[in-house]
This record gives C-alpha cells, structure tokens and sequence, in this order.
C-alpha cells in the first residue's frame, strides 16, 4: 500500500488592529524609521512595566465570538522564555495554560464546480501575545541590525486542530480566516506588511495510523507560499519515510526563491521556554455584559450572509462563498440586489462576478472604488429584467456608467437611444430586409447549415444598431424561413 | 536529589551564562546546598490549594488604546552598546 | 541640624531658619568626608543635587512647597532617576545613565520637590542580605565597620545611620528594608504590595518586590511614604485607592490594641539577647495598653523554602533582558550571538545573581515546574491564609526582624544558605503581599536590635502609630553610633 494521508494544523498570527501597542502607548503604524516606535517599555528598559490595551482584548472577543466558542471568562498572561535578539524582554508575553478564546471552528467550501465541498476545521485555541521586533540581515560590518518598531505589537494567534488533509484545504482555511479578521474589523489583513502570517505543522502517515512527526513551516506570509510550503514538505517528507529515514520534529523555513523548506539553525533549545504567569500582570477577567456588549456590536457574519445568500436568493454556494469574501463585495451586491430586486439576484451576482470583477481588475482598483456604485449597477441590471435593453447593450451602457457618461442606465439609455426595439412590426421590417438582401445565407440555411442562421441574426441585430430584442429576432427569422 | 554537572550546564546554556567547568562545579555544591533547603517544600501536601501567583486577589486593569509615547530613540540609543542608522547591531543573527 | 527629623528639618525650611541648598550642601560635605569609608553611596553628583534644591529654594520662595519640598533624600540605586547613573549594584548596569524616571522618583522630585543627595549602594539587582554582592564593594555599618549594614538596601540604611542623609529610598523583596534598618538601627517600611509603584524601579521580583521608605523615625517614614505613595496607571499591579494621610494616626493611643506573637517567631534560632531585647519591648507595650495574644504562623518555616523558588524564578526572567543589545554592558570579545550573551552576562552578573538565575532557570524549567514552582506557590497561598487566620485575633504581629546583629564582613558570604537565613523572618510578609516595617528596640554588645511589625492589609498608619508611639517612650532610635557626629 502506497497511500499517504497528509495531516495539516495552521498558527496564524493576525496582527490587531489598534493604533496602540498591547502593552505600551507606543503607535503600531506601520514603516517608520527604525526604532522609533519602540518606547521604554517596548525595548524593555530597567524598571518597566506592561499596562494591557482594552482593544485588543475586545479583538479577541470580537473574534471568539465570530467562531462560536468559548471566551474565557478568565485568562492569564504567562512569559515565555528564550533569547532572541528581537525579543528585547528575553522573553515573550503570550497566554498559555489559560487563553482567552477556546474551541469554535470555521466552516468553508474547498475546490469548486463538481468536486467542490464543505470543509469544518475546528479551532483549539486563540491567544493574545505580543509580537518580536524585526532583525535586518544586511551587513553591518558583519552584524544584525535590529528594529524594535514591531515589537509588542499586538497578536492574536489562532490555532487549528489538525483538521487539514491537503494544502488545498490549508489555503481555503487560510483565505476563510483571513476574511473573517477583516470582515469583523480585528485585522487589516494586509500580508505584505505582515499583518497575517500562517506557520503550518505538516506530518504525513498512513491512513488509519496515528499521526506522524511533525514539522513547523514558519511565518508563510501568502497563500501561494503557504500552498508551495506544505506540498514541498509533504513530498519531502514522503521520500524521508520512504527512504527508511525517520522524520525529527523540528521547525523550518520556507524559501520562496527556491520553493524549499530548511531547518532553522536557532530555537535547538528553544523547546524549553520555561512558562510561567507574568507576575507583572493580573489574570484578565471578562465578564458577560463585556461579552454581550461586543456580541451586539458584532455584524453579521460571512458564514450567516453566505447561507442567507443561498436560502433567500438561491445562489450557489460557490457564488455565495465569493460574494461574502469580504464585507466590502457582499455590501456591494446587497446593495445591488437591493435597487435590482431580489429577482434578479442571480445576474445582480454575476456581474458583480464577472464584469465588475473583471473591469476593476484591469483597472487595478478595490470594489469600494468601484466609479460604478452599487445603486448604478442595480438600475442597470433592472432594466435587463424589464427588458429595456438587452444584456449586450447592457454592457454599453455599463461602460458609460464607468467613464461617467451619465448618472444612471435610465438617462445613458435615454440619451444615447439604447432602448431596445421590441415593436414586432418594426423587427418584422428588418427580419424581411435582410433575408432579401442575403439570398445566399438563406440558401445555405436551408441547406442544413446552422451557422448561416447566426449570420442572419448578425445581419439584423447590425440594422437595428444592436437594440433589437435577440429573442424576437429569432422567432421572427425561424418563423420566417420555415415559411 | 541533587543536580548533576550536566544538569547545571544545561540550566547554565538555557540562561545565558557562560561558566567554566570549575565554576560549574562550585556552583553544583552551592545549588545543591539551596535545593536542600527548597526540598522541605516537598513534604507538605498542598492538594486542593490554589497557587498564587500574585500578592493581590485581583484582575487586569486595561489601557485605553491610545499613542502616548513620543519618538526618543536619540536618548534611548544614547546608552546602546552599539547602533548603526537607527538600528541595534549584535553578531549575525542565523536563523 | 544633621541629626532632626524631617519634620524639624521640613519646619526650619519653611520657617528659612536654613535653605535647601544649605541643608543639602551639609550633607553632601558629610558624605564627601564620611562616603569614602563607608560606601554607602555609589553616584554623587554635587551640581544636580545643588540645583534641585536651588527650584526647591524657588518653590519654598514662591509659596507653594509640600511639606518635604528642599529636604534631601538619597535615592536606593534601584531606582531609575533620568540622568543619574542607575546601576542596581550591577556591573551589568555600570553604565547605564537612566533615559527615565521612576514613578517614585518623579513624584518626590517632581510633585514633592525632595532632592536627591546620590544614588545608594545596594546588593547587587537587590540579591543579598548583607550588600557584599554589589559590584560596587561592600558598605560598612556605621555602628561598626568591620560588620555588614544588611540588604539589599544596605547603603541607603548606612547612609542614614552616618547621616549622610536623613532618610533613604528602599525597596523590599523579602526583607531588604526592614532587615537593614534592624542592623542599622533605623525604622524602615515595607508597604502593602501595590501601594508604592514598581515604575522604574528594576525589577527582582516582581510579585513580591515593594518601595518604601527608611528614616529615624516612624514619624519620618510616615511622612515619606505619603509622598511615594499612589496609583501608577504604568503598574498595572498598582492599586487605585483613596488618598491617606499616613500621619494621621500616629498618636493614637494603644489601649485595646492587640499585639499577636507568632510562637514560630520566638522559638530557636533566635539570638537570646536579641530576643531579651524583643521581649522588653513587648513590655514596654502592655504599659502604653496594648494586650498581648498568642498567634501561629504554622507555615512560616516554609516561607524561606518557597521563597528561594519563587524570587529567583521571577528574577531569572525579570534579568533576561540585560543581554548586551540595547543598554549596559557588552563582553569586550565574543564570537556568535549565542557567546556575546553568554559572555556578557557572565561578566555583567556576579556570583549571587548568577546562582539566583540558575536557581529560577532550572525551577521553571521542563520537568521540574510542577515539582518546584507550582509548590512553591501553593506554599505561598498556605504562607498567606496563616496571617488571615492570625489577623482575626490580633491587629498588628510582632517579632524580631533578624536572628541576630549585624554580622561580620564575609562571615556568611561564602555559605548562600546560612545568608538566605538571615531573612527567615521577613520573608513570609513579602509573599503575603502584608505591610511590615522595624523598628530599633535596643542594643546587643554595641550593636542595634530590630523589632518587627507586621499589619494586616492596608494597614499601614496603624503600623506607624504601634511604632511612634513605642518611640514616644524609649530613645533607642535617637542613638547614634560613634563617631558620626
Ligand atoms: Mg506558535
Ligand atoms: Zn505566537
């Protein structure tokens, strides 16, 4: 038997978004000069002490709530131990035994089309730590350069069960987790700058067998890098196995450049981080009416919109599923859907898919910049529905709406003529047009060939400057030449 | 029980303090001598009781997420060991 | 003039009987004179002590002073005063020029208007019962110097005892003012923890490390720890409480006053004429009305044991951070990362620290957590349900604050055990979380004799008035040893 099962666990850490450090007044803003956003307390002078940010706890409640589990009603702040030398305190301030959120899980599709389906990952834990400050390798002399401006930036880390059996399922995890951050407004999200990063534990075994020897791929900030990280090491880790070696837990790095995983040369003895409850901080305490009070803040989920989506306006759920990537698109096309109607939620859903998508692309633009407003697009889809123009000279009219020809589809229709012609008498005068100047299509028609009939269709819809309605084009050309 | 020599350069390592094999093994007498001391802990039976971690019964009080603290990494890096274009230097850092 | 109290001195000031720059001038002239044989001070800086009490001179001009603005003070150099040298006895942080202030020292320099005379010797990072472990040498007892001052706060109590100063900053982790002030003759106090802020004061450890004041008197102490007291929204351990005036009780009078005498305080080890000089105490008390009960600390033998677990635990952490990257001192040669660390601080750290270090290391580490520290902590709880249960028949405790007198320089320095002894009474105050403070209460072959006193919670005007009103009737405070004139 030669079958492999790859078992997948992500650490995420995903930087909160307050303007202040977790433990110091410090700002968070991200690209200042070098350290000089680290404080007294950030680069842990003699004598200083931790002060807790309110916001970043909420961050976490927000959160914990948002993946129905358990928020702690107390929590504590422990130290973990080692050196490093962006960790100015030489040691970390994390929570270990008791973390603030326990339990929840999230739910997503994987693949799509035919093998698309519903993964649940559940979560173990998520916990409030500090971030480490930055080492700049370029050569100083032959020395590190360290830049403390990160360090004590706020952490939530959120940690899965080993739930994941491909990186395909790890990158839908991945990109689910990093919607919902943003969607409820604890983490910009932004992977650039490092505001989300995944550390993944891959191990490989037989089906059936317990799990295999992990190893620890650290600080994957892309969901490329992330899915090229697990295959890589899952492979190399089947050819160790494979070859008679057995795998040693460690903890590795991930090359982009050569599509890699390395063991890291530090942490050897990193394993014994001697935790225990930071003396200069009490257990933090939330109570109910801090949770309630987050609870009614909360807005409604992606998960909860996503089956609305499917239930109320018979989406699929892959349509769903991009729709409710970020509140920015799902806002969109609610508000889309709201001007179209709910009938038309189907097209509301694929040209916010499909030609927005496509047209904001090009231009290298987010959905919130869109020149074409949500309410614009519902006017125009709802003149589709009620059949004053067709879907092709809906795109015209789209286009204008884009380069700001007008303020509405009612006036680029009105004013650029676009109606379109549904008079039967009028296309019947067409229909018979064309079939008198085209003898040798009509030939080749009855001859039994399909495509001259689109060439007739072609020929009508160019004399009525493309407003006929396609449909009474049709039946009247069919009618016509059956005759 | 008593720590061996190795034990004392592994604890030695884990913190960072570099001691010779003499000092490490003066320190081996002079930490079992503590440990002595320490071991009348273990006779007590403790099962049912609370650890206490802090002097005071009491919860976390939070920050409002504000800046208050200014740039000063002139005065800061005043008493650095050494700096270069804003940044502290160490020995490479091999990851 | 040297030898008032401050609340003499803080009356001539007012009354311009003498400014601030003369006052502080006379003191600095005595530690120049005296200093060099007694070590009391690590940092001197004439020009900035001169002119703080120039602004203190403005203030008291201007009308607005506090009650001690232009008294001078010196600082324990633990704590981080901006612009001073702030080395906590440390080779570690023998250059280190503090880029800040502790809460304790902002508010006496700045809300109070106190000048600071110098920074004080100390055991090294607070480590020591004795103040042989400061890098900077060891500090002589004025009563005689060829015998330790006590520790850590050892030069800030030597200070005072030579009236270099009349009062100092200490701080307390499990003993480290009251013990000094015992061998030095001195009245020190260790507040509740959380009263005073650890802002800037460097930390030993943090669950148990406690500011506080060391002076001639009760009197004084009141007086000075009104002015370190209060909220520190940058301690989060810091306790929001209303404002008291610690004086305020100082003469209240002790009939109804139940003093508890814990039997494990009173049994061996105890030097006898120490504890004769206790017991005369105790005397003197059921005169001034107070009843006299019996309570039990049954866990107190335990204090030291857990102690030695949790302190070192916390500090091998707390000292993590002086490391050779952002401050302090860098091992001149060293190859990789890994051997700057290590070299650094096996240079930075002398030995008591080092052991210390390995102690909390090797207690926190895998394996042994369980076994040390998590006891030791539950050890802690059963430490502090003992004075709940003795504070229920008595209001204040009382003891002898050390074993025995001053000893010898280098009489325990080379047995770690027989020095961590030296606190077996003042250490269980310090994981209760309790106010403690000592007081002088006699004389044993020429040498000083502390008696203990021990509050429940908050208690502290208490203490004082149990402590002012003793010092109403007997004069030991008011000795002074030979020579210091
Ligand atoms: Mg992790
Ligand atoms: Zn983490």
């Amino acid at each position: 038997m030669n079958q492999w099962e790859v078992v997948i666990g992500l650490e995420t850490h995903a930087q909160l978004a307050t303007v202040s450090k977790i433990f110091s007044g410090a700002s968070t803003a991200f690209g200042a000069d070098a350290n000089t956003q680290a404080c007294a307390v950030d680069l842990a002078l003699p004598g200083v002490l931790p002060v807790l940010n309110k916001k970043a706890v909420d961050c976490a409640i927000r959160f914990g709530l948002a993946i129905g589990a358990k928020v702690a009603p107390k929590s504590v702040f422990a130290r973990k131990n080692y050196f490093y030398p962006d960790l100015p305190k030489g040691y970390q301030i994390s929570q270990f035994e008791l973390p603030v959120v326990v339990g929840g899980q999230i739910s997503f599709p994987v693949g799509s089309g035919e093998k698309a389906y519903e993964k649940q990952v559940k979560l173990t834990r998520a916990h409030l730590e500090e971030d480490a400050g930055k080492s700049l390798h370029e050569d100083f002399q032959g020395q590190s350069g360290i830049d403390l401006n990160r360090a004590g930036t706020p952490l939530l880390e959120i940690v899965t069960e080993p739930d994941m059996r491909s990186s395909d399922e790890a990158v839908a995890y991945a990109r689910t987790l990093h919607a919902l951050v943003r969607w409820i407004g604890i983490c910009d999200g932004n992977m650039q700058e490092g505001s989300f990063r995944c550390d993944a534990n891959v191990s490989v075994r037989r089906p059936g067998q317990p799990f295999g020897t992990r190893r620890e791929i650290k600080n994957l900030n892309s969901f490329r890098f992330l899915k090229e990280a697990i295959d890589y090491e899952v492979q190399w880790q089947i050819n160790e196995i494979e070859e008679g070696r057995a795998i040693q837990q460690a903890t590795v790095l991930f090359d982009p450049d050569t599509g890699e995983t390395r063991t890291m040369r530090t942490k050897e003895d990193a394993h014994d981080y001697r935790y225990f409850p930071d003396p200069d901080l009490l257990p933090l305490v939330i109570g109910a009416d801090w949770i309630a009070r987050v609870q009614g803040e909360l807005p409604e989920l992606p998960a909860q919109k996503r089956e609305r989506f499917i239930n109320e306006l018979g989406l699929s759920a892959y349509d769903a599923s991009t729709l409710t990537a970020s509140q920015e698109i799902a806002d969109y096309f609610e508000s889309t859907v709201a001007v179209a109607g709910k009938a038309s939620a189907k097209p509301c859903a694929n040209w916010v898919m499909v030609d927005l998508a496509a047209r904001l692309n090009k231009e290298g633009l987010e959905i919130a910049a869109s020149p074409v407003s949500a309410a614009q697009l519902g006017g125009l889809i709802a003149r589709i529905a009620d059949t004053t123009i067709s879907n092709n000279i809906a795109k015209k009219v789209f286009e204008a709406l884009w380069t700001g020809e007008g303020a509405s589809a009612d006036e680029i229709i009105e004013k650029q003529g676009l109606k379109q012609i549904t008079d039967t008498g009028a296309i019947e005068k067409l229909v018979d047009e064309v079939l008198a100047a085209n003898p040798g299509n009509v030939a080749e028609f009855r001859a039994g060939k399909e495509k001259a009939f689109n060439a007739l269709v072609g020929q009508v819809m160019k004399a009525a400057k493309g407003k006929a309605n396609p449909q009474q084009v049709n039946d009247l050309l069919r009618q016509k030449l059956a005759g | 029980m008593s720590l061996t020599l190795e034990q004392v350069q592994r604890i030695a390592h884990l913190a960072r303090v570099e001691v010779s094999e003499s000092e490490a093994l003066a320190t081996q007498g002079q930490l079992n001598g503590i440990f002595e001391l320490i071991e009348q802990m273990q006779a007590v039976d403790t099962r049912g009781v609370e650890p206490m971690a802090h002097a005071q019964d009491l919860s976390q009080r939070l920050r409002d997420d504000a800046v208050t603290e200014a740039d000063r990494r002139a005065a800061y890096q005043s008493v650095a060991p050494e700096t270069e274009a804003g940044l502290y230097l160490v020995p490479k850092v091999i990851e | 003039m040297i030898h008032s109290s401050l609340k003499a001195l803080s009356a001539a000031l007012a009354s311009r009987q003498i400014s601030s720059v003369e006052l502080s001038t006379l003191f600095l002239d005595r530690i120049d004179r005296l200093n060099p044989e007694i070590n009391a001070f690590v940092t001197v800086d004439r020009e900035k002590t001169l002119a703080m009490a120039r602004a203190a001179d403005a203030r008291i001009a201007a009308g607005n002073a506090g009650p001690l603005t232009g008294i001078p003070i010196a600082q324990k150099d633990i704590f981080c005063a901006e612009g001073w040298l702030t080395t906590c006895g440390s080779r570690m942080l023998s250059n280190f020029v503090s880029p800040y202030d502790a809460t304790v020292i902002r508010k006496m320099h700045a809300e109070a208007g106190m000048v600071s005379l110098g920074k004080t010797n100390m055991d090294e990072f607070a480590m020591g019962s004795s103040n042989e472990t400061s890098y900077f040498g060891s500090v002589k007892n004025p009563w005689d110097r060829s015998r330790v001052p006590g520790g850590s706060s050892g030069g800030s109590a030597a200070a005072i005892a030579a009236r270099m100063a009349p009062a100092a900053t200490g701080t307390d982790t499990g003993g480290s003012i009251r013990q000094p002030a015992g061998l030095c003759n001195l009245t020190g106090l260790k507040p509740t923890y959380g009263v005073v802020s650890r802002y800037g004061m460097i930390a030993f450890a943090s669950s148990l490390d406690q500011g506080g004041p060391m002076a001639g008197s009760a009197e004084d102490c009141a007086l000075l720890l009104n002015t370190m007291v209060g909220f520190d929204e940058r301690d989060s351990t810091s306790l929001d409480r209303p404002a008291e005036d610690y004086a305020r009780d100082l003469d209240k009078p002790l009939a109804g006053l139940r003093i508890g005498l814990p039997k494990e305080f009173f049994g061996e080890g105890c030097d006898a004429k120490v504890m004769a000089a206790v017991q005369s105490a105790i005397d003197e008390y059921r005169k001034l009305g107070a009843t006299i009960v019996d309570v039990s600390l049954p866990n107190s033998h335990l204090s030291v044991p857990a102690y030695y677990v949790i302190a070192p635990a916390e500090a091998s952490s707390n000292l993590s951070r002086f490391d050779g990257v952002r401050y302090g001192y860098r091992a001149p040669e060293y190859g990789n990362l890994d051997d700057m660390y290590a070299k650094t601080r096996a240079q930075g750290f002398g030995g008591e620290v080092k052991r210390r270090i390995l102690i909390g290391t090797y207690v926190l580490s895998h394996g042994y957590y369980d076994a040390y520290y998590l006891q030791a902590q539950r050890i802690r709880r059963l430490i502090a349900n003992d004075f709940v249960e003795a504070f229920k028949t008595c209001d204040v405790i009382l003891g002898p604050t050390s074993p025995s007198t001053a000893f010898k320089l280098g009489e325990k320095s080379a047995d770690p055990v027989q020095m961590y002894l030296s606190d077996i009474y003042t250490i269980a105050v310090n994981l209760a979380g309790l106010p403690g403070m000592s007081l002088p209460c006699g004389f044993v072959d020429g040498l000083p004799v502390g008696m203990q006193l021990i509050g429940n919670y908050f208690d502290e005007a208490r203490l004082l008035n149990v402590a002012h009103r003793y010092q109403q009737v007997c004069d030991w405070h008011l000795r002074r040893p030979d020579g210091i004139d």
